[in-house]
């Protein structure tokens, strides 16, 4: 590519330049989630886990560039398909070539926007992979990324980032700025939990998970360190992520900058300091893997808002999600029987959803809290609906559930051949005899 | 009952967007989008309904 070829877009070099340093930076961000899914799984699981989110983000990668970027648009001298209603024009599918052609007379800021919807996909797709463990399939683990990168990510991408109906809805119906979504709490977290979901509904629970009677089993993740760990390179990806998301799609000015990355890091720290209280008076103790699910959480939903809020108003948000996490942990699990080791549905889904719809409350604009309600109708209405359906029919071509064989000797052993700790021995509790 | 609780999800949905259409004024519409995403709800209830139900049955 020949970057005398691009031409000027209003964006000045050094934004061109900090811009695609912080997107080089964003992946710590599913680095940190990969993590976290590995080490909230079994530890039978574990090379199958890791192997599996390397694997999505490759599958993402080449599908969104044969035909996902394409749907989600990014050619210049179209603004892609449309169609009219109730005279309004309603823009639902973007315009531009297999395998990125035409991709170089592109502006920059069409093709960093192109790069965040690269990462974004990757990001998405991983989620589901984690609430999946111990018992997803690698291969259709896989073909169901490619299928998100294919269909619904471009779709949303599009209406979201590259000038669809929903972030038309301002200058349609004077909805605010249209649907504000600078970090991907949409795109990425609410499709990503919403694609756990089904998941989980159509794989159903690991064995054992919810016996015949009693209580559902506790199954605990295997390495707390890999958990901790990812959590802090989360924050990282996520204050790059967050940062170059506002450059993008708020257009922030240099100067807001440091306040957005403040504003991340906030929301996750009081997120924090909430699920540490609560579990440390609800067990007597803090709960390491709750207080990480907590922190993501609060990742998450400064997704939304961390380029609207002001630092108070993050905090706010972060404290609110800090409570609500470990008790709906603990609903889906006992009240609604749904087994999601990685917790995507609290962490991804429910954070992410209530990160848009603060960013509505505390957005200046009049009119912005409706735009974001009408993007998390059209997330819960729409975009469920048509993956969840996506899935099943998926299933019925590559089943997702590994055999019962499968689960009893584990993920590694199964699909990979090998553990991903040879030299670890299990052997039995001598204390026991 | 599942396929159920998705369809009355889409109709949430449209319920929503037909209010952004048919309604100029803020508060009808801001209450027409409200009522859309309760349905939405509703449906989501009805599906996990019966995601515990199938649970039941294969317990038994």
């Amino acid at each position: 590519m020949n970057p005398a070829s691009i031409p000027a877009s209003g964006m000045s070099d050094a934004v061109f330049a900090l811009t695609l340093a912080l997107l080089l930076v964003a992946p710590l961000a599913i680095a940190g989630v990969a993590l976290i899914n590995a080490g909230l799984g079994r530890s039978r699981s574990a090379a199958q886990a890791l192997l599996g989110n390397v694997a999505i983000v490759a599958v993402t990668t080449i599908v969104f560039a044969l035909v996902g970027a394409a749907f989600a648009g990014y050619l210049p001298s179209t603004t892609g398909h449309s169609f009219q209603l109730a005279g309004k024009p309603w823009n639902w599918l973007g315009s531009g070539g297999l395998l990125l052609s035409g991709f170089a007379s592109s502006t920059a800021q069409v093709q960093l926007g192109i790069l965040f919807e690269f990462l974004a996909i990757a990001f998405a797709a991983i989620i589901p992979w984690g609430s999946g463990a111990d018992r997803w399939k690698l291969t259709s683990g896989c073909a169901a990324a490619a299928v998100l990168a294919a269909t619904v990510f471009p779709l949303l991408a599009h209406w979201v980032w590259g000038g669809g109906w929903l972030a038309q809805l301002g200058v349609n119906f004077s909805l605010g700025a249209g649907f504000l979504d600078a970090g991907g709490a949409a795109s990425v977290h609410v499709l990503g939990g919403l694609s756990a979901l089904a998941v989980i509904w159509i794989a159903g629970p690991r064995k054992g998970k919810f016996p015949k009677e009693g209580f559902a089993t506790a199954l605990p993740g295997h390495n707390a360190a890999y958990v901790l760990f990812g959590c802090l390179l989360a924050m990282a990806g996520c204050m790059a992520w967050n940062t170059a998301g506002a450059i993008l799609w708020l257009h922030a000015p240099l100067a807001a900058l440091p306040v957005t990355a403040i504003n991340t890091l906030l929301s996750a720290s009081g997120a924090l300091a909430a699920t540490f209280i609560i579990t440390r008076v609800r067990f007597g103790k803090p709960d390491a893997s709750l207080c990480a699910n907590g922190w993501l959480t609060g990742l998450v939903a400064s997704s939304a808002c961390a380029g609207l809020a002001t630092p108070g108003e993050s905090l706010f948000v972060g404290l609110v999600a800090g409570i609500a996490t470990p008790l709906l942990v603990e609903v889906l699990e006992l009240a609604v029987s749904i087994d999601d080791p990685s917790g995507a549905i609290s962490v991804h889904l429910v954070g992410g959803i209530w990160g848009l719809i603060a960013a509505g409350v505390f957005a200046p604009q009049a009119g912005q809290f409706l735009a974001q309600l009408v993007g998390v109708a059209t997330l819960l209405g729409l975009v469920f609906p048509l993956t969840y359906l996506l899935f099943w029919l998926l299933n019925r071509f590559f089943p997702f559930r590994v055999d019962s064989d499968g689960e009893r000797i584990g993920m590694d052993l199964h699909e990979l051949g090998g553990g991903a700790y040879p030299e670890f021995v299990i052997h039995r509790d001598e204390s026991y005899r | 009952m599942k396929l159920a609780g998705m369809l009355v999800m889409t109709a949430g949905f449209f319920l929503a967007i037909a209010a952004l259409v048919l309604f100029p004024d803020p508060a009808p519409r801001t209450a027409f989008v409200l009522c859309g995403i309760a349905v939405e709800c509703l449906g989501l209830g009805v599906a996990i309904r019966s995601h515990m139900q199938n649970r039941g049955e294969s317990q038994s």
